[in-house]
């Protein structure tokens, strides 16, 4: 191996390192909030890259057809809900939270179509239109079940993701998409390329990890965040709902899917099945940082982008068994820290 | 005679097979300290819970003449009716400074009260500002106990409850807690305190009751019950306590 | 009426399972055929995570194996398909073995996840080797002959395939039923509980997880020799998933919810593609979303399948769904268990010297030493935060201590694991009251008598433990009547009232024979007339010898019950006494009462 593949296949590494960095911030912040595994994740990045391809062939994308069923569905099951409890009250801001709010990205993508919107706001829509579908699938699905355990949720999950992906089939077809790049050109720094759509990519990992760290670190929300995954009866008992906390933690989840759809459908071609590897793979490196810690999450991210880029190089066949394969030493690692190193655990129903 | 405060009516509350609490009716009046005490496993804790809604009871909870008794967590704490539980729920990987910002999340306060608040709890809680950087976990017990109930006081309410607060304390610690307990009457909060340890509880209270196996064995303004030797009988056994059982 | 008793039914139902092929079209034999191997993977499922607490996706990469093994064997190596039976199973159990061993020490969700990594790896194996046929796969494998005569048809594999699965569920029913069934089935209660009777959590997994692989081999083996092809696609984790949807679908609590299950969901993909092409082009797909959403519809609701709901239905109307055969277990001149031999009422049978924990910083246990002598009853009491918990979590093992020792008759336990003093003779109950619900007082009685007896997995797979069983039972009927709840042998434990939960753990610990019997807080949570019964109960085993260590804050309780009190407060050994002494003593009532003054 000469220092030319050793340098592209880093750099390979590293983007796709910054797409699963990207897609294990979300799933460890849906995680600590809610203790849902969110597989979902991944179809709905598959989403956004569909709904990115049609705006850019001139179409309204079919994405909107997906967020009226959902807010539909998540409409009916609040309403249902509050009328059990006889709070009727509730039932206006009920409808206009759950019912009108998500539509508003869907007129917004009607708008970017009909007006011929620039490149740019093609991106934003796109990202925009998916972000409802993360708090409304936690609305219809896993809210009912909130108190099931870590593995329930875990089964729901993954049935979730098939459902979605078959969802997709329906509204997007069978055939594959490539959008068209968003930038061009690139940098030479002395014998090492690297093309404006890498640095794009790394620098969003970044810019947006900043986010993240400032918006948990310094905002009282965010705060409110942290302190509902450190101790949910604490932060029911400063007021903290954690309804209201887990629709910010899947909606910010959703934005970033949104992102990282946009950003790897100029150079991957999406079907509409590919959620399920990418939710996978995302969460291997979610779970390296136990699905608790951010910092040895994004780390972990990018050490799994750079070893499935070698990997994939020393066999192309092999490279998923291998990443996963990854998987079981790190689970056996996490599980034995998890118990705090004693061997006595138990199992909860 | 105004309606109590906070008025708790025929409370029973049942967990899985276990029957915690029996029937148990308890008034609490505007600028009273109430105690609850009695031995172990009497359903102190459960009560408080059930009354914060933390868990399903059957009975009535009636707070400033509204029956709050279907609300949630959260709407209890909007209406100033605040808890500090048993296991302090404490945000253990914040700082101090963060759980006392967190106290006051429900309030919505713009940035000069909320420096007033603060300032409010330090003075309180001298200890408290001194580690306001550090993160939580690394308090000691009663440091943990302070800023549990520094970050209730946050939120300026108007009825606190505290569940065991002298728990896992040294005696010492525990009267400096109880005295700021005492002090805080005069700044319009109506305390329900729940104690295991009776005579501290006794001596802080105007009114007591003495809970045993989940019912109201006893029930006396503090300076009676604290001399009345049945009280002793509940936590140490004897016969003067197997005369008050009765079986539902 | 003649009809309405079930074992009429069963003659005109054999005539129809007998001679189904000749009444139904091929297609539908073939259908009928797919369910029954589906039945056997999800066999092993139900037992995996109904009893076993493990869930696992990934069952399809065991029946791929067992399917490539064979299809290899029969096609690369000419041999009889027989011969690929044999080869299938061995190496599918080698893998179950080998995956097991690593994966199933994890708790819950990490276990989960893991299934599903081997689950996705295992295919994409085979799709990249190319003796495998990459991602064509392996074609042309023969059918399955016995002689001459060739299993070449629906018809024909009808009968193997239904006479495997009857043969899978009298060896998986034997199984469940017996000494190592018994341990697998309190899996669910955790690693503590299967100590305090001798077992071992990740034994019994490991054993429970390659028995649910060999019954996928079996399937793996059957899918080659039926479809006659073999490709990664139809291993992948997706059918895993499915694997485990019919199995919860039809009902995790029963072996039947496997065959329930896998008719149902297959019948369901049956109809919808049926019926769905003529809506959509996408038919396939849309049966992916349909079957989802009905399972997540189901898991929202009715997470007990259908065999849940016809178990509630027939219970609800009054039948029993017990299948536990009903005593006098031994006859005359068998022989009952052997009992341990007891210390002279007097001698030396616990001692712990000097004990201090140490969790951080905080000093739970501050050097706290006592004794107990057989026939002793001691109470080990003291306010909350005292440190009984903890001391009595270090006596039982389930906690290591920071420096000391513990002496149990005459030996250092102090290293020794939970399991083991449980062996040595000390039985303990639990404060959270830990019993297998769904299982009879008896079997659960029964389990305590696992220090005692050794049947392994064959002997009880097929059933030659009859005698040992019979012990079992025997001993624990007596246990039974010993507590006073013989009368209510067969109900399920879960349907009890707390007071008679607690007496029947005491059951199950004095069914292990025990030298020393430790209670955590057997007091707590019962009302009155419970209590009563409770110290009746503790009163009576006194007289008969036992040794008893009460660890307890209902003062009322054990005041009248025990000869001698060992007080803690803070961690520290307050005072030791009798009760009326214990209860006048100044620093008792201040550390009980408390107060601010030091």
């Amino acid at each position: 191996m000469d220092w030319n593949i050793f340098s592209l296949l880093t750099i390979d590494g590293l983007v796709n390192g910054s797409m699963y960095l990207l897609a294990g911030l979300g799933l460890v912040l849906v995680f600590s909030v809610t203790r849902v595994v969110f597989i979902p994740f991944g179809s709905i990045a598959v989403y956004a890259a569909f709904s990115l391809a049609a705006f850019q062939a001139g179409n309204v994308p079919a994405t909107i057809g997906l967020v009226v069923i959902f807010a539909l569905l998540a409409t009916i099951v609040e309403v249902v809900s509050l009328i059990r409890k006889h709070d009727v009250k509730r039932i206006p801001k009920a409808i206009l939270c759950w019912g009108i709010l998500p539509l508003i990205p869907c007129a917004l993508a009607w708008g970017v179509v009909k007006t011929q919107a620039p490149e740019y706001a093609l991106l934003i829509a796109s990202i925009l239109l998916v972000v409802p579908v993360g708090p409304l699938l936690g609305r219809i699905v896993f809210q009912p079940i909130a108190n099931a355990s870590v593995l329930v949720l875990l089964i729901v999950a993954l049935a979730l993701e098939f459902v979605a992906s078959g969802l997709a089939l329906f509204f997007f077809g069978p055939e594959g998409i490539r959008t068209n790049s968003l930038v061009s050109g690139s940098l030479s720094f002395g014998s090492v390329t690297i093309s404006a759509y890498v640095m794009l990519v790394i620098l969003s990992a970044v810019v947006v990890s900043v986010l993240f760290f400032f918006l948990f670190g310094r905002t009282l929300m965010g705060k409110a965040l942290r302190a509902t995954s450190i101790n949910r009866t604490g932060a029911r008992l400063i007021g903290a709902r954690p309804e209201r906390t887990a629709v910010i933690a899947y909606s910010v989840a959703s934005l970033l899917a949104g992102f990282i759809g946009v950003l790897m459908s100029p150079q991957t071609t999406f079907y509409y099945d590919s959620g399920f590897l990418i939710g996978l793979k995302s969460f291997v490196a979610a779970i390296i940082g136990g699905l608790v810690s951010y910092p040895i999450t994004a780390i972990g991210a990018l050490g799994v982008g750079i070893f499935e880029s070698f990997a994939s190089f020393w066999n192309g066949e092999l490279k998923e068994a291998i990443v996963f394969g990854l998987l079981i030493p790190i689970l056996l690692i996490r599980s034995w820290l998890a118990s705090g190193g004693e061997e006595d655990e138990e199992d909860h129903e | 005679m105004s309606e109590p405060l906070l008025q708790i009516r025929d409370m029973h509350i049942a967990y899985g097979k276990v029957e915690a609490v029996r029937g148990v009716s308890i008034d609490l009046a505007e600028g009273q300290i109430i105690s609850i005490i009695g031995p172990n496993g009497a359903g102190k804790t459960t009560l408080l819970s059930a009354v914060m809604g933390l868990m399903p009871f059957k009975g009535t909870v009636r707070y400033r003449g509204e029956d709050i008794s279907g609300l949630g967590v959260e709407d209890r704490v909007e209406r100033s009716l605040c808890l500090v539980p048993e296991q302090r729920a404490l945000f253990t990987t914040l700082t101090v400074k963060d759980n006392l910002e967190l106290g006051a999340y429900s309030q919505h306060l713009k940035a000069k009260e909320f420096r007033q608040r603060l300032d409010f709890v330090y003075d309180r809680f001298p200890r408290l500002r001194e580690r306001r950087s550090q993160y939580a976990g690394t308090l000691s017990g009663g440091e943990r106990q302070m800023l549990a109930l520094g970050r209730a006081l946050m939120a300026r309410p108007k009825v606190l409850m505290l569940d065991e607060p002298s728990l896992g304390l040294a005696p010492l610690i525990v009267g400096e807690i109880l005295q700021i307990v005492r002090g805080l009457r005069d700044e319009g909060v109506s305390i329900l305190l729940v104690e295991q340890n009776a005579l501290a509880a006794l001596e802080s209270s105007d009114f007591g009751y003495v809970l045993e196996n989940g019912k109201v064995a006893l029930s006396g303004d503090s300076a009676s019950l604290a001399a009345d030797e049945r009280v002793s009988a509940t936590y140490l056994g004897g016969a003067a306590s197997d005369a008050m059982e009765e079986e539902v | 009426m003649i009809w309405r008793n079930p074992k009429v039914w069963i003659i005109p139902l054999v005539v129809v399972i007998a001679f189904l092929p000749l009444l139904v079209e091929s297609y539908t034999v073939s259908l009928i055929n797919e369910i029954g191997m589906s039945t056997l993977v999800a066999l092993g499922l139900v037992m995996l995570t109904g009893s076993g607490g493990v869930t696992s996706f990934g069952q399809a990469a065991f029946v791929g194996v067992a399917a490539y093994t064979s299809a290899i064997v029969t096609t690369k190596l000419g041999l009889s398909p027989w011969v690929g039976l044999l080869a299938a199973l061995a190496l599918t159990s080698a893998l179950a073995l080998v995956i097991g061993a690593l994966t199933l020490r994890m708790g819950g969700h990490f276990l989960a996840l893991s299934t599903i990594a081997w689950g996705i790896c295992v295919p994409i194996i085979f799709g990249s080797i190319t003796y495998l046929g990459s991602h064509t796969g392996i074609l042309n494998i023969p059918a399955i002959h016995i002689g001459d005569w060739s299993l070449g048809t629906p018809a024909r594999m009808y009968y193997l395939v239904w006479i495997l699965v009857g043969l899978a569920f009298l060896l998986s029913f034997n199984l469940m039923h017996s000494r190592t069934g018994r341990v697998m089935r309190s899996l669910k209660g955790g690693g503590t509980l299967l100590a305090s009777f001798g077992a071992d959590m990740y034994r019994a997994r490991v054993i429970l997880f390659v028995y649910a692989a060999v019954l996928a081999s079996l399937t793996g083996w059957l899918y080659a020799h039926t479809y006659r092809y073999v490709s990664p696609s139809a291993f992948n984790v997706e059918v895993g998933i499915e694997y485990l949807l019919m199995a919860i679908v039809g009902g995790v609590g029963s072996l039947l919810g496997a065959l329930a299950g896998s008719a149902v969901v297959l019948e369901l993909q049956n109809i919808l593609q049926d019926f769905l092409p003529l809506v959509t082009e996408y038919a396939n797909h849309l049966t992916v979303i349909v079957f989802f959403i009905i399972f997540i519809v189901l898991m929202q609701f009715g997470r007990n399948g259908v065999m849940g709901g016809i178990k509630s239905w027939l219970e609800s109307r009054g039948y029993s769904t017990s299948k536990v055969k009903k005593g006098p277990f031994l006859d005359d001149g068998d022989v009952a268990l052997a009992g341990r031999e007891k210390p002279a009422k007097g001698s030396r049978i616990l001692s712990s010297k000097n004990l201090i924990k140490q969790f951080g910083g905080l000093t739970a246990v501050d050097d706290v030493s006592f004794d107990i002598d057989a026939g002793d009853i001691v109470g080990l009491i003291g306010p909350n935060g005292a440190g009984k918990s903890t001391m009595f979590n270090m006596l039982t093992r389930t906690l290591k201590m920071t420096t000391g020792s513990i002496e149990f008759m005459g030996h250092d336990i102090s290293r020794q694991s939970q399991r083991k003093v449980a062996c040595m003779g000390m039985a303990r109950t639990f404060q959270h009251v830990k019993l297998m619900g769904s299982m009879t007082l008896l079997e659960n009685v029964a389990l305590g008598a696992n220090v005692r007896t050794h049947s392994g997995v064959v002997r009880d797979v097929l059933r030659l433990n009859k005698k040992e069983e019979a012990q079992i039972f025997h001993e624990a009927m007596r246990q039974l009547e010993r507590v006073g709840l013989a009368d209510r042998a067969y109900q399920t434990a879960g349907q009890l009232p707390l007071g008679s939960q607690r007496i029947l753990e005491i059951a199950r610990a004095l069914a292990s024979d025990p030298t020393l019997l430790v209670l955590d807080e057997p007091a707590a949570g019962l009302r009155h007339q419970e209590k009563i019964e409770l110290g009746t109960l503790l009163r009576k085993l006194r007289e008969e010898g036992m040794t008893i260590l009460i660890v307890e804050h209902d003062m009322d309780f054990v005041m009248g019950l025990v000869d001698r009190l060992i007080v803690m407060n803070f961690g520290s050994k307050l005072t030791e006494g009798t009760p009326d002494k214990v209860r006048v003593n100044k620093d008792v009532q201040a550390a009980y009462l408390g107060g601010t003054h030091e």
